[in-house]
């Protein structure tokens, strides 16, 4: 059956989402926090872990948002192919939605107009886009927002069809090294294998979606996620790179069908804030 | 873990006593600056022109804070990544200023101009900035007005809290944490 959706309430649950994450963490999360420093040993890491929960208390006590770096919003859009949209162009609603909120609820404005020339566009907008046809007459609206710190430390390599888990797993292990304290650990780190280059490191952002404690629904990528999570963890990193046990909060695997002849592997790091949101229409 | 109490102007037998991995409190005043303040100080300095604000003496923290609220003293104020200013680093210890703050890690190009001007860098809490916020007593632009969130904010702080990241002897705190587990 078809449905209509109206940009206004597009833009309304757009709002809702941006306001709800960068002032709020949710449960699961404040669970994950108590968890990880009931485990931690380091002492500077264990410091860390109660600011960061504290953090949580005061951003959503008195609407200061999470962190300064409002992030770049990053919106993902399932839209269902018996769904009319009706009201203004899509994409100009969303920026509008997105410019409002940042504007209203006192965000810092990140995003430069031109990647060279560097001038702030006032709005934290654009808002970067990614629309997928779905079935169904409903339309998913998840939204991110990512820090520059976490986002510069993203990797990608196009691995040899034959190469082997290990050494999958070593370059992981290696890229969380090489970016240690930089993208605030402990991380969520999302991972995208196969497809296109394109669609891989799409895909490492995408896995960031799935709900925090939850693993890959395929046990073949369930195991490698535990086996990925235990090796980082041992690397010593820690809470902000100063030494312990948490250095991923979780890790999440994307798969997606590859050419015989290419195996790409994409590391898309997000902060320990994982400030995400969804909306059904 | 103990906290160490320290207050600006920070003095050079304070730092001599740091030690990387030290946990401080500093109360008193820190100048932010981030990637576009830095460049401007470095445009300001090829043309032979005067600095908007003395930095003899100072603290850098390195901080882009988001707008406060009415009412508030300050918006979320946390730490931004460090390595994107280690090309300035020369150039503003020449300046006279003698700590950073800021979060993850410096070149080493960066970790032998501490030892060498005897200075020290801290990192604070990164995602923390809604803690630290309340850290901050004080908070007003003094240069760059243009920059917003990137202009030269002073700011006052009290019992904010740091890690000593690099101290004068070189010794890093993330190397020690990746070394003590048999890593790179």
């Amino acid at each position: 059956m078809k449905k209509t959706i109206h940009t206004d309430e597009i833009k309304k649950s757009i709002a809702e989402i941006i306001e709800n994450i960068n002032f709020t963490a949710p449960d699961e999360i404040k669970k994950l926090f108590q968890d990880m420093k009931s485990r931690e040993s380091g002492s500077a890491a264990r410091e860390t872990l109660q600011i960061l929960t504290e953090n949580i208390e005061i951003a959503e006590k008195d609407s200061i948002p999470l962190c300064q770096d409002c992030g770049s919003v990053i919106i993902f859009l399932s839209i269902g192919q018996d769904v009319e949209i009706t009201g203004e162009y899509l994409y100009d609603a969303v920026n509008h939605s997105v410019s409002d909120a940042y504007n209203r609820l006192y965000l810092r404005k990140s995003i430069a107009a031109d990647p060279l020339r560097r001038k702030n566009t006032g709005t934290n907008t654009p808002a970067f886009i990614h629309a997928d046809i779905v079935s169904g007459n409903s339309l998913i609206i998840d939204i991110m927002l990512k820090g520059g710190g976490s986002e510069n430390m993203s990797a990608v390599k196009m691995f040899l069809p034959t190469d082997s888990e290990d050494k999958i797993t070593d370059f992981i292990e290696e890229a969380v090294i090489s970016a240690g304290p930089n993208p605030c650990p402990p991380i969520f780190l999302g991972i995208g294998i196969g497809g296109t280059a394109d669609v891989a490191m799409l895909n490492s952002k995408k896995a960031l979606l799935r709900y925090p404690l939850e693993h890959n629904p395929d046990p073949f990528y369930r195991d490698l996620e535990i086996k990925i999570f235990n090796r980082i963890n041992k690397t010593g990193i820690g809470p902000m790179g100063f030494g312990g046990d948490n250095t991923a909060a979780g890790v999440y695997i994307k798969e997606a069908p590859a050419h015989i002849a290419s195996l790409p592997v994409a590391l898309n790091l997000n902060c320990h804030s994982l400030r995400k949101g969804r909306i059904i229409l | 873990m103990e906290w160490k109490r320290i207050y600006t102007p920070i003095d050079d037998n304070v730092i001599k006593n740091l030690r990387c991995g030290d946990l401080c409190l500093i109360t008193g005043r820190v100048l932010t600056a981030r990637d576009k303040a830095h460049e401007r100080i470095e445009q300001l300095i090829a043309s032979n022109e005067k600095l908007p604000v003395e930095l003899n003496g100072e603290i850098i923290y390195y901080s882009g804070p988001s707008p406060a609220k009415p009412g508030f003293v300050s918006g979320s104020a946390g730490p931004t990544t460090s390595s994107r200013m280690d090309t300035y680093s020369k150039m503003m210890f020449n300046i006279g200023i003698k700590a950073m703050i800021g979060k993850g890690k410096r070149d080493n190009f960066t970790k032998e101009l501490i030892k060498e001007y005897k200075a020290v860098y801290f990192s604070s809490f990164g995602g923390a900035g809604a803690y630290l916020s309340r850290k901050i007593k004080s908070s007003k632009i003094i240069a760059f007005e243009d920059l917003g969130s990137e202009a030269i904010h002073e700011l006052i702080l009290e019992d904010f809290p740091v890690v000593t990241a690099i101290d004068i002897y070189g010794e890093d705190i993330y190397e020690h944490a990746v070394q003590r587990y048999g890593g790179i």
